[in-house]
């Protein structure tokens, strides 16, 4: 009951979308009654054309003339009206799914990130792009086909009717029993697709997990063990396909042969009736040829609602992540950040990932211009919690954060985030030229601006090396280069624009200590008079910070500087004593 | 395609029969419009109910025999197309499984993922399709014009006419569109990428406040998107006017000439209308070959490609080794000896290690240090032979390591590998891999080892916790301790650890180093690390820069005269002992 009325409103979404385009489907169903009457009309017209066909020496040719003149009017404009259905339906089906994708699209760009954190890349994508397309897809089919399926159902009962009634029961009578044959086989088959497509979601893991890792199964020589998994899981894949494609396979066959019964069934009350002269023979082949188009829609009708169902589903699915509650909207009146020193102040600050999970509680921290704010502790402690806060990737529960005096929810998220300079750990470049990557923050500097940024982080002599240097194209994810050299254009990056403040999270984790060790000048050039948080592993970074955050299980344990933790001998004294424990 | 068809073999009563069949079926299709005709020529005509009866009882016939044809046909095609695919695709996994770690890195592991999965699907379903279809409908084609020549030959003249201008617009705007998808297609994946992009990327583009630009940015390859399908569309949505228009017009003919025959006495009434049932039967069947079509190119494409992967060849031969059995004789002081050892990847353009010469005692703890790209895990990855030395030797236990069999060698090293991975199952399951009749005090012990005791002593249902696929319900800390443990199970006369106390805190990694040194027996160990700190204590220190050996040594050693090693550990720790 519950999923009819999903399914009613999903299909209100999907006609308010349309309307939009309300001419095209105005043309299109004009198009498609045309063209169904006309196609009915014209085997009347060869039935007719048949009657005057009598026997040797008794053909009047002079009228299958005249309607062989109406013949060709009636083919040139069915196939006018059905080209402009097609087209019309074609520019509906994909416009609308333009706007749907384009509309879930900007969405993304607005959802809160614990969204994007909580939900895996490929369920959202799949949504945009797979949903969306077999959306579009059932849409064109669904219009075409359920809509002139249904003029061409009704047409032919009014045509057959008004030229003989009781063949015309005969046919309605037999046609229904091929929609019961398809349904009861899709009952059976249903059950079967559903263990197909579970075992192969199997052997798709198997195999990811298998093929993904052979260097490990190599390792641990687990490749006699894996086969044999693989064998069990591929034998019942077989097992249960051959029952699935053979016991859907029987639709087709068996609603043909229904077919055939209808079509004897007029063959023989047709042909009795025009003994006694009920009707003629041009009538009879008449009624034959309805008899085919009439049962025609009833097979594929029970195709395109399926289809339909599948295109709602995905579109229900589209819809949800259109509707997905966006981050909270920039307070009215918002102002932009300007003339950032570098004051930040966390007050009385909370904040949890899950409600009942507390994390951060009463957290108070106040950073001074030029101030360096190191966060340490063992892998896993929430090091990443501080930038979601910092950034506004995420609201604070309760208390505030403030730059410059002023509550970071009452100025606009650009200007607050493009007041941070952020290098984080997963080192992220998006498709395009190198020069393209480099002037992201400022995307009309100029080539002086964006090579001196490339020499500060030194990275203008790889760059200079690749072979189409700075016009370089970086693949998704910047396949083509090393960890290291994507790190380093991440610096340079930054570097271009020099905000006011720094977020750097492990940022040198990958490059070699050589380059490693020129980056820490770079790093201390940057730092140089501006407020920087440091997610650092590194002692020497950890020592010259004038704050250090110690964190663990997500919450701030520790706060001081060096000198006063250690003299505190808690957590921080434990975890800097063992670097140097053997 | 012919190289896959080996798989049918065993399927070859099936894949005759099942077209059999097919054929059987259709010609009983082509005889009920003759007797519709004869219904109508002689039953009505002549009035006679009788025949009226008994033609539509031979027509039910005929739809019954029709039947049962088709069912054995699709029951056999089906089979055929299972078989095959199943086969199919454990020859594929056989075949990739024997891959070396060389074509592992060249081919790429989502290549193949997808080649076993949806290519063989294609494949599948397109043989299936092909057992079913790809006589049938040319057969009806053909037979409908021979029936319509048995009837009158003039008449027969415009369906041969017809048919290949039918073919032509059919099959002419079929290879029209294919190019297009493939537009289309490239369209799409233009979009997937920004999309995928917008998601991976979310911080940065936000800290950059590029969410306009993003927005403007997406829309574009969108727009592009439905341009080209609309364009596509357009020349698609002729196809069923045009043969609408083709297959109506010859309708018209026939009653034309058919008028002209019956007016001769050449055929009956009924006949004309029989040769109008035959033109109709085309069309439909014309239509049924063109998406016969499209699925068949698609899954030749298919095949090609899992032919591609077939004709892969391992690159490491087993069969080459020479078994020296007086080596293995005398018990031997050096565990792993490198000797002159170039190595150089498959499509690389230089060597990644360059001769390299090392000699390591039994039970001694080997440091590898240097920078990203130095070459630290092309060193470990030559000892269990995951790739063959380019020129020099690698010896263990005295021995060439290409005079063992791949199993001898590789159970001798346990190795713990950068990323940590595990595999969907229990804990136990993933400890087994390292040894398969491990005990539960082994395993516990090598958790302790791992320093990893906790993580299942916490876990309400211990050693049978189950780890999610790619270990997903575990931190990377948990996970990297966990593949530890899965090495130190096996007791391997050579532990290789690459850089795989990453995500471990200071003091972990310190007790882990510990543990592993007071291992039981002689266990040689190798330790990758960027850490000087945590290779201090190492026995040897190898010192890599750039697939060179910069220096070999103990730590005090190395400090006092090997450059590399100084700079790295000063830059570590310079400010601490100033």
């Amino acid at each position: 009951m519950e999923k009819k009325v999903n399914q009613k409103e999903t299909l209100k979404k999907i006609l308010h979308r349309i309307r939009k385009y309300w001419l095209y489907v105005v043309l299109s169903v004009a198009a498609a009654s045309v063209s169904v009457a006309l196609t009915l009309y014209f085997p009347i017209l060869t039935g007719n054309a048949i009657d005057h066909i009598l026997e040797p020496g008794n053909v009047d040719f002079e009228v299958i003339a005249q309607i062989l003149k109406k013949m060709g009017i009636v083919i040139l404009l069915t196939a006018a009206a059905q080209w402009i259905m097609n087209i019309s339906n074609n520019k509906t089906a994909y416009h609308v799914v333009q706007d749907i994708r384009r509309e879930a699209f900007e969405k993304i760009e607005i959802l809160p990130l614990k969204y994007i954190d909580t939900h895996s890349y490929g369920e959202i994508v799949s949504r945009v792009i797979a949903d969306a397309d077999q959306f579009s897809d059932g849409l064109l089919m669904g219009f075409t086909q359920l809509f002139t399926g249904v003029i061409t159902i009704f047409g032919t009962i009014g045509f057959m009717l008004s030229v003989n009634v009781k063949i015309t029961l005969v046919v309605v009578v037999i046609t229904p029993v091929s929609l019961l044959v398809a349904s009861f086989i899709a009952k059976r088959t249903y059950t079967m697709f559903k263990l197909q497509s579970e075992t192969r979601g199997e052997q798709t893991a198997f195999i990811e997990e298998m093929i993904g890792n052979q260097k490990v199964v190599q390792a641990f020589q687990h490749e006699k063990e894996a086969m044999e998994q693989f064998d069990d899981i591929n034998e019942r894949l077989g097992k249960y396909s051959l029952k699935a494609i053979f016991f859907s396979s029987l639709t087709n066959p068996a609603t043909r042969f229904v077919n055939s019964l209808v079509y004897t069934g007029v063959g023989i009350t047709g042909a009795l009736s025009a003994i006694t002269g009920g009707i003629s023979v041009g009538q009879l082949s008449c009624f034959l040829s309805y008899a085919n188009q009439y049962t025609k829609p009833f097979n594929e009708i029970s195709g395109v609602v399926t289809e339909m169902q599948n295109a709602l589903a995905c579109a229900a699915r589209i819809f949800e992540l259109i509707e997905e509650t966006p981050q909270t909207p920039e307070k009215e009146g918002a102002s932009i950040l300007e003339c950032v020193d570098g004051n930040v102040c966390l007050d009385h600050v909370k904040f949890s990932y899950t409600p009942n999970q507390n994390l951060i509680e009463n957290f108070n921290l106040n950073v001074k211009p030029g101030q360096r704010v190191a966060i340490v502790g063992p892998t896993g402690c929430g090091k990443t919690t501080m930038i979601n806060l910092l950034m506004r990737f995420y609201d604070v529960d309760e208390g505030k954060i403030s730059v410059e005096g002023r509550d970071i929810r009452n100025v606009t998220r650009k200007s607050l985030r493009t007041s941070y300079g952020m290098v984080l750990q997963d080192t992220w470049l998006k498709t395009g030229t190198i020069r393209e990557n480099i002037a992201m923050g400022k995307p009309d500097a100029t080539e002086e601006e964006v090579i001196h940024a490339a020499k500060m982080a030194h990275a203008h002599s790889f760059i200079k090396r690749l072979p189409d240097g700075y016009d370089t194209v970086i693949t998704e994810d910047g396949g083509n280069l090393s960890q290291g050299q994507k790190q380093i254009l991440c610096i340079a990056r930054v570097m271009l624009c020099l905000p006011p403040m720094l977020i750097l999270d492990e940022a040198t984790s990958s490059i070699d200590t050589r380059t490693e060790l020129k980056i820490q000048d770079v790093f201390a050039k940057m730092m140089k008079g501006r407020t920087s948080f440091i997610v650092a592993h590194r002692l020497s970074t950890i020592r010259e910070a004038d704050v250090i955050l110690v964190m663990k299980d997500g919450a701030v344990i520790e706060q001081g500087n060096h000198e006063t933790l250690m003299k505190k001998n808690g957590f921080y004294a434990t975890l800097y004593n063992s670097q140097f424990a053997g | 395609m012919k190289r896959l068809l080996v798989y049918l073999k065993d399927y070859k009563k099936e894949s005759i029969l099942g077209p059999l069949f097919k054929l059987l079926e259709a010609s009983f299709e082509l005889f009920v419009p003759l007797v519709m005709a004869a219904i109508i020529d002689k039953g009505i005509a002549d009035g006679n109910k009788k025949y009226v009866i008994s033609m539509c009882i031979v027509m039910i016939a005929l739809g019954v025999i029709g039947l049962v044809c088709s069912i054995t046909a699709q029951y056999f095609a089906a089979k055929a197309a299972v078989g095959f695919s199943t086969k199919l695709r454990h020859a594929l996994f056989e075949h990739i499984q024997s891959f070396s770690f060389t074509e592992m890195d060249t081919v790429g592991t989502s290549t193949l993922i997808t080649r076993m999965t949806s290519d063989v699907n294609q494949v599948q379903s397109g043989v299936n399709l092909v057992l079913r279809l790809f006589l049938r409908s040319p057969f009806i084609v053909l037979g409908a014009m021979v029936m319509a020549f048995t009837i009158d030959v003039k008449a027969a003249f415009i369906f041969v006419v017809t048919i290949p201008l039918l073919s032509v617009v059919v099959f002419g705007i079929m290879l029209i569109t294919i190019p297009f998808y493939r537009k289309v297609q490239a369209g799409l994946d233009r979009v997937l990428g920004v999309t995928r992009e917008n998601l991976t990327g979310v911080r940065v583009i936000r800290a950059f406040g590029k969410e306009e630009e993003e927005k403007e940015r997406f829309k574009r390859s969108n727009q592009d998107l439905t341009k080209i399908q609309i364009y596509v569309g357009k020349i698609s949505s002729l196809l069923n006017p045009l043969t609408y228009i083709i297959l109506n017009l010859a309708v018209a003919a026939l009653i034309w000439q058919g008028g002209l025959q019956v007016n001769a006495g050449k055929i009956t009434q009924g006949e004309v209308i029989a040769l109008v049932n035959y033109m109709s039967q085309i069309l439909i069947e014309l239509v049924k070959l063109a998406n016969l079509i499209i699925t068949v190119t698609k899954a030749l494409a298919c095949a090609k490609r899992i032919e591609n992967v077939l004709d892969i060849e391992g690159s490491m031969k087993e069969e080459e080794i020479i078994r020296t059995g007086d080596q293995t004789k005398k018990e031997e002081e050096i565990a792993v000896e490198f000797r002159n050892v170039n190595l150089r990847y498959k499509n690389a353009g230089d060597d990644s290690l360059k001769q390299i010469n090392l000699k390591v005692k039994k039970g001694q703890t080997i440091g590898i240090i240097g920078g990203t790209g130095s070459g630290k895990t092309s060193l470990v990855h030559l000892i269990p032979r995951f790739y063959d030395a380019t020129q020099g030797t690698v010896f263990v236990d005295g021995r060439d390591v290409r005079t063992y069999s791949l199993e001898e060698l590789r159970r001798k090293v346990g190795i713990v590998m950068q990323k940590a991975v595990l595999f969907k199952g229990t804990i136990r399951d993933n400890l087994s891999w390292g040894k398969k009749d491990a005990s539960e005090e082994e395993m516990y012990g090598a958790l302790e080892i791992a320093q990893a005791g906790d993580i299942v002593k916490k876990k309400e249902s211990g050693l049978d916790f189950m780890v999610g696929q790619g270990g997903k319900n575990l931190s990377g800390g948990q996970r990297q301790r966990l593949t530890i443990a899965r090495a130190v199970v096996k007791s391997p006369d050579i532990l290789i650890l690459d850089d795989s106390a990453s995500a471990l805190d200071f003091a972990t990694d310190a007790k882990l180093r510990r543990a592993i040194r007071d291992m039981e027996g002689k266990t040689t160990v190798f330790l990758v690390s960027q850490r000087t700190s945590s290779l201090q204590h190492a026995d040897q220190i190898v010192v890599l820069d750039d697939g060179e050996v910069a220096g070999i040594g103990s730590h005090e050693e190395l400090l006092k005269n090997c450059s590399v090693y100084q700079e790295i550990y000063y830059s570590q720790f310079k400010k601490e002992e100033a």
